[in-house]
């Protein structure tokens, strides 16, 4: 399993006029461009899916995720009763499929969103302030990112021992350093605008500044970058599971349950491959998701 | 906080609405962590000026010679290093006199760039209300107020408030920079460089509009500009600026019709002719003005004028009177053992 951080774009200015008829605002604008956009509406479209039969689990009428049989092991797709099959315990695959995204999906949400506020907070802080302030946090940050992230997450998940809570904790440590540097670069580049120094001539306050003229101007492209996070949590979170540093069993997770159905690979490879082709569709998802909102909130293309 | 009512005169016309002396902006350059071994650019320096209520005072000089840094100074968008300012009769940022906050109320500032100085997710109407609310001036009165700056700016304010930066033309974005210079009711508006990004019959609107604005709201303008034309056209004094120090202030009709100064000349010839049949055929000055890191010894000039002497090394030239402007050159000075000057 490889993992790659998503590339940051940052060379390109920010903040640019888009050429729109009529009184539009920029975010009517983007929604405009986000329709004409059939990739980004598709991946948007699984994703809203994977996470509603993910939260509505339990009225689906599936069979029971935990109910092992001894007899009806390693059942292959399409079986009656068992559409996906059954994994090596004899449970029903697709109830734990759909129950597993409430875990997965969670562990790759909830740490960047964690993430997005204490990074984000320490990275327009460093930005905005500038001088020593900056130089303070983001040395520290380097320190962080001095460690490839796979490594950080397994040694700290490691270290606090297993368990979905760690689990957590280590990837929102992990995603705090590159969600700061992104918030930095752009309220950076804002806070040099002259708009800001107009506002800062006007007497206003630096927290009613950060709010109007920083805020709006620098959390669409650190949300974009975040949308990208998400799928690279959820590959961590199922690698530290995979590794058994994650989620315990017997409870139904994408990564735990690909490490669990090793064992099938040779009886039914099919089988032991579907909780890493959800994986792969969620995170992709997220991915050309986050791709087309760049697109749509790049205002150059 | 105060309820936004223009500010009254306190010295009266004689007292100037602001004075600055000795200011000083040394930018440090890389050197080492703890700052060994730095280099400093000396973008403005000990420069002292005084800009008298109801004048506009003309700031010319070319790019890098620190004219922005002056603006940026006189409204402590930059904290000078060192040096003092009163506003009509008040220092500023001292134990007795008033805050920085009170003098960016009654001073402010037209930037150049009309597009980077606009927030791109406000609209204009939210643009000009931030200074007054954050004030605290409420929100109906904030909105009468942006009606009010966008008709004085001439920009009708049904058609044009509700629109964002990038709807609108160079001309009336500046425009709307003018309004919120105007929003807080200042008394000196400093212009830099507002109108040079303009095209030309944009720029002359611009600058009739600021003419009238300046009678109707009896202002005081500090306007940094490197057209010649332009500062002669508004300014009632010009102020010379030279690797940021001054070397020649007068009188807008003396600074044109007899300059002193060997650089002030070479600016004023350097205009181009609007005759054919007179055209500049040299360049007056040659080569860009030396690095701001390391000044010339003496006078700053004097690695481009035509009548540097030994004594231009030694000793620096101090502004002096000379007719009716005061001009910082040995040439005018008597005895000053410069070959040109009296004896």
């Amino acid at each position: 399993m490889t993992i790659q951080s998503p590339s940051l774009e940052l060379g390109a200015p920010l903040v640019q006029p888009i050429a729109t008829a009529g009184g539009r605002s920029y975010w009517q604008s983007v929604r405009r461009r986000l329709r004409r956009d059939p990739v980004t509406l598709i991946c948007a479209g699984v994703l809203v899916l994977l996470v509603a039969s993910a939260l509505f689990a339990p009225w689906l009428g599936l069979n029971d995720p935990y109910k092992t049989s001894m007899i009806r092991r390693l059942y292959p797709l399409g079986s009656p009763g068992h559409l996906l099959g059954t994994d090596e315990l004899g449970r029903d695959m697709l109830s734990r499929l759909i129950y597993g995204g409430r875990l997965s999906l969670f562990m790759g949400v909830t740490p960047v969103v964690c993430a997005l506020l204490i990074g984000g907070l320490l990275g327009i802080t460093a930005g905005f302030l500038g001088g020593r302030v900056n130089m303070l946090i983001m040395r520290v940050m380097d320190v962080f990112y001095a460690f490839p992230s796979v490594l950080l997450a397994i040694s700290l998940s490691g270290a606090m021992g297993a368990g979905a809570e760690n689990t957590l904790l280590s990837l929102t440590l992990v995603f705090i350093p590159p969600v700061c540097r992104v918030s930095e670069s752009v309220t950076t580049q804002v806070r040099g605008f002259d708009f800001v120094d107009a506002a800062r001539a006007s007497g206003a306050g630096m927290l009613t500044i950060v709010r109007v003229h920083v805020l709006g101007n620098v959390l669409g492209p650190i949300l974009v970058y975040a949308t990208s996070l998400i799928s690279v949590a959820i590959i961590l979170a199922a690698g530290l599971s995979f590794l058994g540093l994650g989620v315990k069993p017997p409870e139904p997770e994408w990564g735990l349950m690909l490490n669990t159905l090793r064992q099938a690979i040779y009886v039914n490879p099919v089988l032991a491959a579907l909780p890493g082709v959800m994986i792969f569709i969620t995170s992709i998802c997220f991915n050309l998701m986050s791709d087309g909102l760049r697109a749509a909130m790049d205002v150059k293309a | 906080m105060d309820s936004l009512v223009p500010i009254e005169d306190r010295g009266g016309p004689a007292q100037p609405l602001l004075l600055a002396s000795g200011l000083r902006k040394h930018f440090p350059v890389g050197g080492g962590l703890l700052g060994r071994g730095r280099k400093v650019v000396r973008a403005v320096d000990d420069l002292t000026l005084s800009v008298a209520k109801g004048e506009t005072l003309g700031v010319v000089g070319e790019s890098g010679c620190g004219k922005s840094t002056v603006a940026r100074l006189l409204i402590r968008l930059l904290k000078p290093d060192r040096g003092t300012m009163v506003l009509d009769g008040d220092p500023v940022d001292e134990p007795h006199g008033i805050t920085v906050n009170e003098l960016r109320r009654q001073v402010q500032m037209v930037f150049q760039d009309s597009y980077a100085s606009l927030n791109p997710r406000l609209t204009i109407a939210e643009t000009l209300a931030f200074a007054p609310k954050a004030h605290g001036l409420p929100a109906a009165e904030a909105r009468e107020r942006v009606r009010d700056l966008l008709s004085k700016v001439g920009l009708e304010p049904d058609t044009y408030a509700e629109r964002y930066p990038h709807e609108l033309s160079g001309g009336q974005r500046q425009r709307v920079n003018i309004a919120r210079a105007l929003a807080l009711r200042p008394r000196l508006v400093i212009l830099d460089e507002a109108v040079s990004a303009l095209d030309k019959s944009v720029e002359a609107q611009v600058l009739n509009m600021l003419v009238d604005l300046k009678t109707e709201l009896s202002l005081t303008y500090l306007f940094i500009s490197h057209d010649l034309n332009v500062v002669q056209y508004l300014s009632d004094r010009v102020l010379v600026m030279y690797l940021g120090k001054i070397v020649e202030l007068g009188p807008v009709e003396a600074i044109y019709g007899n300059p002193q100064h060997p650089y002030t000349r070479a600016l004023l010839s350097a205009r181009p002719s609007m005759d054919p049949r007179k055209r500049t055929h040299e360049a007056p000055i040659q080569g860009d003005p030396p690095n701001p890191i390391d000044p010339p010894s003496g006078c700053r000039f004097r690695t481009r004028c035509p009548f540097a002497e030994d004594v231009c090394a030694r000793v620096e030239p101090l502004l002096a009177e000379t007719g009716r402007q005061e001009v910082a050159c040995h040439m005018r000075v008597a005895g000053s053992g410069h070959s040109k000057a009296a004896a």
